[in-house]
């Protein structure tokens, strides 16, 4: 037998914010056995994955390893897969899932993702700076990367996890509450407080007359 | 409304998921206040470029090995499926 043949790297990634229209095809194609939908759904979704478990776990080897397992599971359970939701949803709470685990075994004091968190301290803007228009623009697209990267490492995890879901992965804040196991005033909370935190720290970046 | 009720308004107001009268009061307030205008401003900007940026390519290394572990599983899970080929 043949080994089954990857597709390759697309040339041009799909923005962020685009699940393809053809999606249910190659979903419903793959659930009736046909391997080569499931190779494009991965090719179309492995960047995005691995950046979530990168981001949750902060570590390579146990997002690569989460990424890995999130995708034999999707495999695996693909016929549980009703299409309620979109495909690439239910993939990134199959990979929040892994990721989750990766990090507590490693971090076994990390805070738990469900307990009470304060966040009742004092959230006015310090540094009230403006940016001006496109300040992502005074940056290579591999240097915002990098900032954006390091921004988000230093958020703690119940944030950055919360933030990752909901304002990079798009979900809704009910799934983000569901995935998460938490209530949907406390994702509304954490991601308040995330954006906050993250906006503080990208001002040293963006605000006028830096890096111009 | 003061500034502080900006704030704890703030990703309900950004995420549209206010009542229409206290999207209003909000929008009154900014239209006096710069500080909080610049505040959900930059706010905003963080969101969207965070949300419009694209993911790395997997490291050469990272992808091999997925794809191996992908080729070997679903090679054992669908052994009759010769659709790829």
């Amino acid at each position: 037998m043949n080994s089954p043949k990857l597709d390759p790297v697309p040339a041009h990634p799909l923005p962020s914010q685009v699940v393809k229209a053809d999606e249910p095809v190659f979903v419903a194609r793959a659930k009736a056995g046909d391997v080569s939908a499931f190779e494009t759904l991965v090719s179309r979704y492995e960047r995005k994955i691995f950046r979530l478990t990168q981001n949750i776990t902060q570590n390579r080897e146990d997002a690569e390893d989460a990424m890995q397992e999130a995708f034999l599971k999707a495999f695996e359970h693909l016929g549980e897969f009703e299409g309620n939701s979109r495909f690439y949803t239910w993939l990134v709470r199959i990979a929040v899932n892994q990721a989750l685990m990766k990090l507590r075994r490693r971090r076994s004091n990390v805070v738990s993702l469900d307990d009470e968190i304060d966040t009742g301290e004092d959230m006015m803007p310090r540094e009230v700076e403006d940016w001006g228009p496109s300040p992502m623009e005074r940056y290579e697209q591999t240097e915002l990367s990098e900032i954006l990267s390091r921004v988000i490492s230093e958020l703690d995890p119940p944030f950055r996890i919360v933030f990752q879901l909901r304002d990079i992965e798009q979900l809704s804040t009910e799934e983000t509450a569901e995935a998460l196991g938490l209530s949907v005033p406390a994702v509304k909370s954490r991601l308040l407080r995330a954006r906050l935190k993250l906006r503080q720290r990208l001002n040293q970046y963006f605000r006028r007359g830096t890096n111009s | 409304m003061k500034c502080k009720d900006i704030v704890k308004e703030l990703a309900d107001y950004l995420d549209e998921a206010l009542d229409p009268c206290l999207r209003t009061s909000i929008e009154q307030h900014l239209g006096e206040c710069k500080d909080c205008r610049v505040v959900v401003d930059t706010t905003k900007q963080t969101i969207d470029i965070f949300c419009n940026s694209e993911p790395a390519p997997l490291p050469p290394t990272t992808r091999a090995r997925l794809h191996d572990a992908l080729v070997k599983h679903l090679r054992r899970a669908r052994p009759g499926n010769t659709s790829h080929a």
